[in-house]
């Protein structure tokens, strides 16, 4: 066989040849920015999801949020129905994104590239916060679709870029622990199909109990308590005060997601060496 | 630094539960070697590349590479290595290029020199012409040029390659040889390799280490090894010698299942 000429590495034997390892505030961005930017090329190349996974929040907006906005039957205030649900269904179509994320490192396990992964001179945490925040770039896709939908439909979205930006944040914040859930759950279980059974069971019950369907006012007590605990409501606070301007609690939304990333995190870089054996 | 062995295995033991996959080996590979570890299935190899490489922690032992301490300094022992794992794994849905860049920047290569080191690690492994093709059509062959490039991009000191040509036809073997081969003479990079192809590892490697059950049975030149036995001995006679048993005959019968669950996995990722 002919090879190709010799052209690449130089002497590799000197110790100076090799990169200097960056400081761990530099290294962390670094390792998010690329795998969000590999879920984008992956993204371009294969752009059937995003059609795909735009259905459901149609079918949310269009059917279920047209028909009770007629109805009148949810008490939202001066709020038009469709408005309030709207940052609802953003916030569910970043999770369900997310849950099914621990999917993908489960596949790259079992096609050996998480084992390359692991051998680059990445910290478990930066692995899994980078593939919280990809899963995060396909959710903020989704969002996109959904905020275009929710302008024709007529709901009242702010126009100011800055709010806008804002809620992008979120929704990364959001779908980054949703995806680190979903990344334990996969180091526990290590199977595709336990993880896609518990996703499928985890998920609805996270989106009834959080406030994206109806205000937590007129929940049940019990329901209240699953409320306050479920991140997800949050998430539907804060995107609801960036984006239609309602009364939102946007330091403490903030402060909560921000904590149960940093929880994900920790918890799923400490399974994922599970993954590797 | 510069003189310190590429690696260094001083009493390596590891169990998995009950079973002693690995049962005290001291190993030491001068830089600019190519080391060949041989064995049948179940022989350790395996564990004893994957503690190498930071993936399983150090149960028992001391290992050093380039003199950095595998235990205590394992992010400076990755940026060192290069690792080509026994199971095709490529990303199928990037291309060869958007594969390869991948690691560069996992690799913290400096952004200045990133775009030319991946066409150059491309161009190396004859992956130049279909760098733009989604690495999914890539054959098995092509995937292993390509996993090499991938390893090659950080110049690596040590580049480590379990069972490297495994599954492959015999031109995609020779061509992937070829290149390791021509890369360890242009760059004088250590290589630690391990392999069923018994003649081929006497053609690649300055040096082997026979394994079975979890030990080294012998150690040394090909040359040297097979002239203990006399003028037209093989390596599988050596090794024949040492055990008891054939390696092609251990390898045929135990590898049976392992290549099947590989074989299916590279199938359900490609196809």
């Amino acid at each position: 066989m002919k090879s190709a000429p010799l052209v690449a590495p130089q002497a590799v034997s000197a110790d100076s040849v090799v990169v200097a390892d960056p400081a761990i505030w530099q290294q962390f961005p670094n390792r998010v920015v690329t795998f969000c930017l590999v879920e984008l090329q992956k993204l371009r190349h294969d752009r059937t999801e995003i059609v795909t996974r735009a259905v459901q929040p149609v079918l949310w907006l269009v059917v279920f949020g047209e028909t009770f906005n007629r109805l009148h039957a949810i008490p939202t205030g001066n709020v038009p129905y469709l408005d309030f649900l709207a940052p609802g269904i953003i916030a569910q179509s970043g999770m369900f994104v997310a849950i099914f994320y621990g999917i993908q490192i489960i596949w790259e396990r079992d096609a050996g590239v998480l084992t390359k992964l692991l051998v680059t001179p990445t910290p478990r945490s930066a692995l899994i916060l980078g593939k919280g925040f990809a899963a995060g770039i396909r959710a903020l896709v989704q969002v996109v679709v959904v905020l275009i939908l929710s302008t024709i439909l007529g709901v009242a979205l702010t126009e100011n870029p800055l709010r806008i930006l804002g809620a992008f944040a979120i929704v990364m914040m959001g779908a980054g622990f949703f995806a680190c859930l979903s990344m334990t759950i996969a180091g526990v279980v290590l199977k595709r199909d336990r993880l896609m059974g518990i996703g499928q069971m985890i998920t609805m019950p996270l989106f009834f109990a959080s406030s994206a369907l109806y205000p937590v006012s007129i929940m049940p007590g019990w329901l209240r308590v699953l409320s306050r605990v479920n991140p997800l409501s949050y998430e539907v606070d804060a995107l609801r005060g960036l984006l239609i301007h309602s009364h939102a609690h946007l330091p403490l939304d903030f402060g909560v997601l921000a904590l149960a990333v940093i929880v994900g995190v920790t918890t799923a870089s400490s399974l994922v060496g599970r993954l590797a054996r | 630094m510069s003189d310190a062995p590429a690696l260094l295995c001083e009493g390596l033991r590891h169990r998995f539960g009950d079973h002693v996959a690995v049962d005290g080996i001291d190993l030491r590979i001068e830089q600019g070697e190519i080391f060949g570890l041989l064995g049948p299935n179940g022989a350790g190899k395996t564990t004893t590349i994957r503690v190498v490489n930071t993936l399983l922690p150090i149960q028992e032992g001391h290992i050093e590479v380039l003199g950095h301490d595998v235990r205590k300094a394992p992010m400076a022992v990755r940026r060192r290595l290069g690792y080509v794992p026994q199971q095709l794994s490529i990303e199928a849905s990037l291309t060869g290029r958007e594969n390869v860049a991948w690691f560069a920047r996992l690799f913290d290569v400096p952004r200045a020199e990133r775009k030319e080191r991946v066409a150059d690690a491309l161009e190396v492994m004859g992956l130049a012409d279909v760098a733009g093709r989604l690495a999914g059509t890539y054959s098995g062959g092509m995937i292993r040029r390509l996993e090499l490039a991938q390893a090659l991009v950080n110049r690596p000191q040590l580049l480590v390659l379990d069972e490297p040509t495994l599954g492959l036809d015999p031109v995609a073997r020779d061509g992937v040889w070829q290149r390791v081969e021509e890369l360890q003479e242009a760059t004088g990079m250590t290589v630690l390799l391990t392999t069923h192809y018994m003649e081929e590892a006497d053609l690649l490697c300055d040096r082997v280490a026979l394994m079975h059950l979890g030990r080294f049975r012998a150690e040394g030149a090909p040359e040297t090894l097979k002239l203990e036995l006399g003028p037209d001995a093989t390596l599988d006679d050596v090794f024949r010698r040492y055990t008891g048993n054939s390696l092609e005959e251990e390898t045929e019968a135990k590898r049976g299942i392992r290549e099947v669950r590989t074989t299916r996995r590279t199938a359900g990722r490609v196809g």
